[in-house]
Formats: structure tokens, C-alpha cells, sequence
């Protein structure tokens, strides 16, 4: 077993600086990881670029970062719900590139997996095909996207072991199991952290081979944004 | 005239047993309410989740699992969770069958524009773009004119777009109708309206052929 684990948020994230990319998990606010946002904004680390589907909500997720002015672009597919990101995209301190959310899936699944570029049919005939490289195959047209590249991967998973090893609940599997891999160290931080040889082989979802740091999150508020619910007949 | 619901009714007309259906915000995710219950079909959310359910009951909330609208749902017996990529798989591999999307503007020749207003505040795609580059059958669920009472089944889309070429059928509160060969052929009227009201809100060529029925549900 080659060993994973880190003690706390704060050794796993050793070596962040000023300037880089990273990649964050999560859809919406399911699935993000809480810890390593906050020990970022304790940081203060800026002129960021982050990769993430969203962009959090004003006072929780990537929105913590956006408020302190950390962020310089975001990569994501859909960031609304956010009025702190609005103002900030208005005023054109924060570039924002906005990508097909199966393409930004699919990007960094390709960082991970080793292939630099792929063609997909999604944006084709838009403007997020403008100044790419179009092709046509079986009669369609597909547009060349490149993989991302990253520093950090920050990555939340349920259940976890030593051997970086990863299981996901729910829909908080999302981005989080293609994003690692996909950075030159992939942070994992979950739920409960368990003694080798407890998670079944099995029912791995993330091979260890994938996460270079593993911790135990101190605390999950796994905040619900929009609380929906049926009343009982 | 249909209400919201009455477009997502006779939306679910169009779902049939061994679909697989993926459903955007807004009326698509009515059309849920209105599937009969001896279709076999199941919901896929592209967030991670096939075979979703409805919302759960008040204290059942699990932060966990919701839906591409980022509400609390459930899933049904037989339900799956998955990552994004592979959630993608299913769409850009044509394994869900139909998507039922929301729309600004649709054109005569099946473009859909419904993500971006220049000069407003742009949220994003989501997965429209993967969604409807995609998908063999695509129906749009949308008003037939626009808050300003102008057609929003137009000759080109004046927004940006979404997708080229995609669109399948539309249904709106006046009609139903199918996008082929670049024009919309009526199909069906909703109860009360007549064919010189569609014709009247409709700025794309409207091809009329025979007797135009009036939906039924």
C-alpha cells in the first residue's frame, strides 16, 4: 500500500500558490469540496483560475473565493444563482469562460485518461465552436476540444482509505471522480475515512492510483439549495 | 389556449414505454406529471442520476440527491447514480431517446437559441448544448409568442444558438407542430384556437395540409 493519507486540510494543501488552475468537484453545492474551499480562502492564495461546473452561492462554495477577490477566471458551464459572480463578470474583473457541460466533463475525464483533445458534436455551430478546429464525421459535424490542464484537483468523496482509494454517494459523484487524476495532485477529502481493507474492492468507483492526498473532512454543512419537498397524502 | 401544464399534458402524450427521457427546467419538468402510470420510462437527470423520482417527503431531504434544477428528489426502485462523463455518454451516445427542453427562439430549420440574451446577464448552458447536439428526438416545450407578443417560431433565430438543426417537434399553448424539410407543419391545434391565429403568430413558414385537429389528451 503506498499511503495517501495527510493529517488535516492544511497539510493537503501544501504547495498551492498565487497564479494556479485548479479543478473543484461538485454540482451545484452537492458534491463540493468544503474543506479545501476554506482552507483557500484562509490562504488568501488569488489570481486563481478555477475549473468547476459552478460557481457556489454568494456566501457558500467558490462563492467564498469570488468574495474575497481570489479568483481571476472561471471555467464552469452554469453560474448562476450568484450576485457577487454577476457584478464581478460585469465589471470585467473576472473573465468567465463558459463551456457545454458535457465537454467540461468530458475535458477533464481526458486530462485524466491521457488524451489531449477529442472531437464532440456539442457547440458545434455556436459560439463556443468560434476559432476552433471543426470536423466532420458519419455525416455530422463534430468541434476539437482540448483537455484541461491543472495544478490541484479538489475532490470530495463519502467514504474513503489510506491507499487514496474513493466511493461516492449519490449525486455528489458528479465531476468529482474525473477530475482526479486530471491535476498534477488530486486532493480528496471525504466523509469518513476508513481503515485499509474496510471498502470492499469491489465497489471502488476512484482507484487509489488516481489521489495523492487523502484526509478526513473536519466538518460537511452540505448546505441544500433548493429544499424541494411533496407533503404526504 | 394551454397553461403550462397543459403543454407539458400533451407533451406526455409523446413519451413512450422504453424511452429513456431526459427533461430540462421549467414545463419539461411537469411532463413527469402527466405520464401514465402503465408507460414504462425512466427520468434521467443529467447531474448523475437515471430513474429519478419525485420530490421526497418534508425531513426525507437528502443533500446528496438532486436534480439537474439543484432540488431535493428521490429515486425510484431500479435507479442508478453515475459521474458526469458517463452521465454524458448516455446523452451524446443517443441512449436516452427524447429531450424535452424549454426555448426563446426556434427556427424553420430546427435551430433552438434558449441560453443567452446579449447585453444580460449570461448564466450558461448547462448541458443544453450537449443535449441538443445529440439527441435523435427533440421536443421543445415553449410559448408560442413572447412577453412582447412576437413569434418565437421564426424564419432564423435572432439569438445566439444553442444548437443548428436539431429541434424535432414544438409544442406551445396554441399548437403542435413538426419541424421538417425548414418549416413547420401544423400538426394539431390547441382546444379553441383556430389555424389563422397560429398562422398569425407564427413568422416561420407554417405549411397547413388538410384538417387540422384539435388536440386531445
Amino acid at each position: 500500500m503506498i499511503n495517501k493519507k495527510v493529517n488535516n486540510v492544511k497539510e493537503a494543501l501544501s504547495g498551492v500558490a498565487n497564479n494556479m488552475t485548479f479543478m473543484l468537484g461538485g454540482f451545484g453545492l452537492c458534491g463540493i469540496p468544503e474543506n479545501a474551499i476554506s482552507e483557500l480562502v484562509r490562504l488568501g492564495v488569488d489570481n486563481l483560475t478555477c475549473i468547476s461546473n459552478n460557481a457556489g452561492v454568494d456566501n457558500f462554495g467558490l462563492g467564498l473565493l469570488l468574495q474575497n477577490k481570489q479568483i481571476k477566471k472561471m471555467i464552469s458551464s452554469y453560474v448562476g444563482e450568484n450576485d457577487e459572480f454577476e457584478r464581478q463578470m460585469l465589471s470585467g474583473e473576472l473573465e468567465v469562460e463558459l463551456t457545454p457541460q458535457g465537454t467540461l466533463a468530458e475535458k477533464c475525464r481526458a486530462a485524466q485518461a491521457g488524451f489531449p483533445a477529442f472531437y464532440t458534436p456539442a457547440g458545434y455551430g455556436t459560439e463556443v465552436a468560434e476559432g476552433k478546429e471543426v470536423r466532420e464525421f458519419n455525416g455530422k459535424m463534430h468541434v476539437l476540444e482540448p483537455a484541461y490542464r491543472a495544478d490541484y484537483a479538489f475532490v470530495k468523496a463519502w467514504k474513503g482509505d489510506e491507499a487514496g482509494n474513493l466511493i461516492f454517494k449519490g449525486t455528489a459523484r458528479n465531476f468529482n471522480p474525473l477530475m482526479c487524476g486530471a491535476a498534477s495532485i488530486t486532493v480528496a477529502e471525504v466523509e469518513e475515512l476508513v481503515p485499509l481493507g474496510e471498502l470492499d474492492p469491489n465497489q471502488i468507483h476512484t482507484p487509489g492510483i488516481f489521489v495523492q492526498r487523502i484526509f478526513q473532512g473536519e466538518k460537511f454543512e452540505k448546505r441544500i439549495e433548493q429544499r424541494t419537498v411533496r407533503q404526504r397524502s | 389556449m394551454l397553461d403550462k401544464n397543459g403543454i407539458a399534458k400533451r407533451i406526455a402524450k409523446e413519451v413512450k414505454s422504453g424511452y429513456y427521457v431526459n427533461l430540462g427546467i421549467g414545463i419539461p419538468t411537469l411532463v413527469a406529471n402527466f405520464v401514465r402510470d402503465d408507460i414504462e420510462v425512466e427520468f434521467q437527470s443529467e447531474n448523475g442520476i437515471l430513474g429519478m423520482g419525485p420530490f421526497p417527503f418534508e425531513g426525507e431531504e437528502d443533500a446528496d440527491i438532486i436534480n439537474a434544477g439543484k432540488q431535493t428528489i428521490t429515486t425510484m426502485p431500479g435507479a442508478s447514480f453515475f459521474d458526469s462523463a458517463t452521465s454524458f455518454s448516455m446523452i451524446r451516445g443517443k441512449h436516452v431517446h427524447l429531450t424535452i427542453l424549454g426555448a426563446m427562439e426556434v427556427s424553420e430549420n430546427g435551430d433552438i437559441a434558449n441560453w443567452k440574451i446579449p447585453g444580460k446577464m449570461v448564466k450558461g448552458m448547462g448541458g443544453a448544448m450537449d443535449l441538443v447536439a445529440s439527441a435523435d428526438h427533440i421536443i421543445v416545450a415553449m410559448m408560442h409568442t413572447n412577453k412582447r407578443g412576437e413569434s418565437k417560431l421564426l424564419k432564423r433565430c435572432s439569438l445566439p444558438l444553442t444548437g443548428v438543426g436539431c429541434v424535432t417537434k414544438v409544442v406551445t399553448n396554441l399548437a403542435v407542430l413538426e419541424v421538417k424539410n425548414n418549416q413547420f407543419y401544423l400538426l394539431e391545434r390547441a382546444p379553441g384556437i383556430s389555424v389563422e391565429e397560429i398562422k398569425s403568430a407564427t413568422e416561420g413558414t407554417l405549411i397547413v395540409e388538410g384538417e387540422i385537429p384539435e388536440m386531445n389528451f
